[in-house]
């Protein structure tokens, strides 16, 4: 860019652009005060990128959100610290003072990229908007400016996208609008709040090589929050490993990876989902066979509501699954995973041969349905919605045991619930208790308990670990291979997490929109991918590289 | 079967569940922080529980007698004139001739007023609508008893506290009466129209589609009507009465939950754990009573009270326009309509106009209260 004036060149190198010193954040609510950040210093220096990395509720976001005091003040307050970013000390800066730094000098990008983008304006304003806060560029001179940031950020065609609004455009499209926000005022530094967590893996790849090259332009420093380490190892300087609210673990990523000091990032390190899945056994019974299940939505258009099109989420998928193995199902968000699960467990309406343990299920009503709906399971991915906030966990696990064993007695279901708890690993006395009261990890656990205690034959698990940390992650895989060997259960597991598949899948099938791309063994899929979509799904979860091609969208 | 097998292990004794989830002791801690909607519930409490008791507060007949060794309840059995003496069906226990008759082989315990919202005061000093007592000469205030001041019925039960109206009963009585039955119409309207409203909005927002669409266009033509034209022509032709009342009122008012109570289903149907319920097999009515009828509950509450006082205000105003509860009943609307034509009697205006505006504010108090409590947004210093 040759617009860009070399305002670093001066600066020497030892000195940190943003230096936090001892900084501590207190949260309020009512007579209670819980430290959500308790005395964390760190450095960043010009042109360096530091990776904070931690488990959700570690406080890396918070302490991200209070260097432009980006809090909700007065119930957060900052009891001790400060933050000296070019020497001035941003907590004891004016509101005004701050306003000038916001924006222009330090930049936030964040993690959900629908709701951080105003979905009434267009691109063109949001974009213009900061331009004429900062820098009072406004009219043409603005417009050559968007276009310019446009084109940085990989933006196709950006003079046809300028008019188009949020909702017009993809999740990666809306990040790399947020990016070229961040990048309008050429900021010193750019705090990324796990940016590519809400993407998918392939446009994941993509915006970490965009981020990669804009520093290597611009020379901007960069504070990343992230809980994967994969993205840490491949593009941080330095690493910061965050865990209760405390830095534990400070230094050069090569050192820290190769050499971990503390515990808690041993523990961190080795927490990836391991294990195989178990052997494929082809005498086993076939538990649901699909052939050629296709899901229409139809399009509607015109006075009389006439069907002018199909959205064709699901197209023609045939797949077997045997009792006691996984079958893997991949792809993109959008490429009618889960709607292929929903299919198969009959909570919306399909086309196609469904057969379930012997039974021709595609045609049945509700009702007929609800007598295969104790061997017919689904897990769902949120475990903080799918468990009813106002029952308790004993009433959520007993819901099933109340429609398909009407013969228990009271005593008889709480036993079934106990039994069901102990078998995801829970404390069975915890079935008074309310979901709000367990971490993500124990709700999903108690989520799996719900399908158990049915004792299902076929489960579909729709992306049950994606929204759990890391190392809770790895428990449940191993939880649901225990289960499956113990239950000879025959999972569905939809997942873009293709680390996990790999761990879990006895045979995978690979989705894009709506179609089957790639089916097999899952050994030979990771092993010798043939197609080209494969491959780049495969590179950039493994590799976190973005393959140029044209199978992969944007 | 597996699952006794494996039961077998120990299971802690089942811990008794709290009365009130954590959720719900937030919601009552907060609405204990607000100072004024607490007051005002417990005020308002108070009042109306008194109102419930109005009886033995305001009666013209004596709440225990004691005659020739035999205690009577005549607030609560009607004895026959003929017990003392008289010739009535029913006693009149006000007049001299029953009054000197129970003294004399006995005693009576009086309500604090001895007027009822019907009784007439025949020794009011001049005609009707008389000044409250207070307002009038010492002198004048006995002066139609026949022994004047020195007369025995001349007590402070026997006074008109807040005067009398143009048909010379009592003004407090009947705001007493009137208050208690403005908030047990208000309470019945409220809580049948919650009814009627939840299950119509649950219907159409659980089941969406063609049953939304067309109930939707229902309830907007529904609620076009001349509300106040069909009143007047019902009224017309049949009697008015308290339960015809709340049914027509009831006719127009559930609909006004519909909105809320429907959006809300709309936007938990699609709810995870409203899709695994579906998956587990459970039923439609079951996942709506068990798991969405909670999430509507906090937004019908919340409306709640003031729809209390909006059934009140309408109710006073029907009254008012003499379409209301039949003539006698003791009404607040019929207060401000005679303290409309009598000017020179302002305390008939006044009274009905204070009670109006203090129970409809401490509703809405209570009301902001409750929904603030229920907000979870909300905090509390």
């Amino acid at each position: 860019m040759p617009s860009i004036p070399e305002r670093r060149s001066g600066e020497p190198m030892t000195d940190p652009l943003l230096s936090v010193r001892n900084l501590s954040v207190a949260f309020h609510q009512g007579a209670d005060t819980t430290l959500a950040v308790d005395g964390v210093s760190f450095d960043i220096r010009p042109g360096e990128v530091l990776a904070l990395v931690g488990e959700s509720g570690s406080g890396k976001s918070v302490t991200a959100n209070s260097i432009l005091k980006l809090l909700p003040y007065p119930s957060a307050s900052h009891p001790s610290g400060e933050i000296l970013f070019e020497g001035r000390d941003l907590l004891k800066a004016s509101e005004p003072e701050l306003r000038r730094v916001r924006g222009n000098d330090v930049t936030m990008i964040f993690q959900e990229p629908m709701t951080s983008l105003n979905p009434l304006h267009a691109i063109e304003k949001q974009i213009g908007e900061i331009l004429q806060l900062h820098q009072g560029i406004t009219g043409q001179a603005a417009r050559i400016r968007i276009l310019e940031l446009l084109n940085q950020v990989g933006i196709r065609e950006p003079e046809k996208r300028l008019k188009a609004y949020p909702h017009e455009l993809s999740g990666g499209q809306r990040q790399r609008m947020m990016i070229a926000m961040a990048l309008a005022n050429r900021p010193k530094l750019l705090i990324a709040d796990e940016p590519t967590t809400a993407l998918d893996v392939t446009v994941q790849a993509q915006i970490l090589d965009l981020l990669r090259g804009l520093k290597g332009e611009h020379g901007m420093s960069m504070l990343f929050i992230t809980h994967d380490l994969g993205i840490v190892r491949k593009f941080a300087d330095r690493v910061c490993v965050m865990t209760k609210g405390k830095i534990v673990e400070t230094g050069a990523v090569e050192d820290v990876f190769a050499n971990p000091q503390h515990t808690y990032t041993r523990h961190l390190l080795a927490s990836e989902p391991r294990g195989e899945p178990p052997q494929t056994d082809p005498s086993k019974p076939v538990v649901m066979e699909g052939k050629d299940i296709r899901v229409w939505f139809p399009i509607k258009a015109g006075l009389l509501r006439k069907v002018v099109d199909h959205v064709k989420a699901v197209d023609g998928v045939d797949l077997t699954l045997r009792a006691g193995e996984t079958l893997g199902v991949v792809g993109e968000s959008g490429s009618g995973k889960t709607t292929l699960g929903l299919a198969l467990a009959r909570l919306i309406s399909s086309q196609g041969r469904i057969v379930f343990i012997g039974n021709q299920i595609d045609q049945f009503s509700f009702k007929e349905m609800r007598p295969f709906r104790d061997r017919l399971q689904v897990v769902f991915q949120d475990p903080y919605g799918s468990l009813s906030p106002r029952m308790s966990v004993g009433d959520i696990i007993a819901e099933g045991l109340k429609v398909h064993e009407r013969a228990l007695s009271a005593d008889e279901r709480d036993e079934r619930v106990a039994w069901a708890l102990t078998e995801v690993g829970l404390d069975p006395a915890t079935r008074w208790r309310y979901p709000h009261e367990f971490s993500g990890g124990q709700r999903q656990r108690i989520a799996i308990a719900r399908a158990m205690v049915l004792k299902p034959r076929f489960v579909m698990l729709d992306e049950p670990t994606s929204a759990l940390d890391m190392t809770v992650q790895a428990q449940v895989v191993d939880l649901l291979r225990d289960l499956q060997k113990k239950h000879d259960l025959a999972y569905l597991f939809i997942s873009h997490d293709l680390k996990v598949v790999k761990a879990l899948a006895n045979h995978v099938i690979v989705m894009r929109l709506g179609k089957v791309v790639e089916a097999g063994p899952s050994e030979r899929i990771f092993r010798a991918p043939k197609e080209d979509y494969t491959r780049a799904l495969m590179a950039a979860a493994f590799n976190l590289e973005a393959v140029e091609t044209g199978a992969v969208s944007q | 079967m597996e699952a006794s097998a494996v039961a077998t292990t120990p299971v802690a004794p089942p811990r008794k569940r709290p009365f009130l989830s954590p959720t719900n002791k937030r919601r009552l801690a907060n609405f204990r922080a607000n100072k004024r909607g607490f007051w005002s519930f417990w005020i308002f409490m108070v009042l109306f529980v008194l109102s419930l008791l109005a009886e033995f507060i305001a009666n013209d007949r004596p709440i225990i007698a004691s005659y020739k060794d035999e205690i009577l309840y005549p607030v609560f059995i009607d004895y026959p004139e003929e017990k003392f003496g008289g010739f009535l069906a029913t006693t009149d226990y006000r007049s001299d001739y029953i009054q000197q008759e129970i003294e004399a082989n006995g005693w009576m315990i009086w309500p604090p007023i001895r007027y009822s919202y019907q009784t007439v005061n025949s020794n009011i000093p001049h005609s009707a609508p008389t000044k409250p007592f207070w307002l009038m000469e010492k002198g004048d205030r006995c002066k139609a008893y026949p022994q004047g001041d020195q007369d025995p019925n001349c007590t402070l039960g026997n006074l008109n506290w807040l005067g009398t109206d143009d048909q010379a009963r009592d003004v407090t009585a009947r705001m007493i009466y009137g208050f208690r039955i403005s908030v047990l119409f208000g309470l019945a309207l409220t809580i049948c129209s919650a009814i009627v409203g939840v299950a119509a909005g649950a219907v159409q927002g659980y089941f969406g589609g063609w049953t939304d669409l067309l109930m939707q266009r229902f309830i907007e033509i529904w609620s076009a009507m001349p509300v106040l034209y069909i009143l007047l022509i019902i009224a017309s032709i049949l009697p008015p009465g308290f339960f015809i009342l709340l049914g027509i009122l009831l006719l127009f008012s559930w609909v006004s939950l519909v909105g809320v109570v429907r959006a809300e289903f709309l936007r938990a149907r699609n709810f995870e754990y409203v899709r695994a319920a579906r998956a587990l097999g459970v039923g439609n009515w079951t996942i709506m009573y068990r798991h969405l009828l909670p999430n509507a509950m906090v937004a019908t509450l919340t409306f709640l009270p003031f729809i209390l006082s909006g059934s009140i205000a309408t109710l006073t105003s029907l009254d008012f326009l003499g379409f209301g509860l039949p003539p006698g009943s003791p009404s607040l609307g019929e207060m401000i309509s005679q303290g409309k034509n009598n000017l020179q009697a302002p305390w008939l205006g006044f009274t009905a106009f204070f009670t109006m505006s203090i129970m409809l504010s401490l509703l809405i108090f209570i009301g902001e209260a409750v929904r603030d409590a229920f907000d979870p947004r909300k905090t509390f210093g």
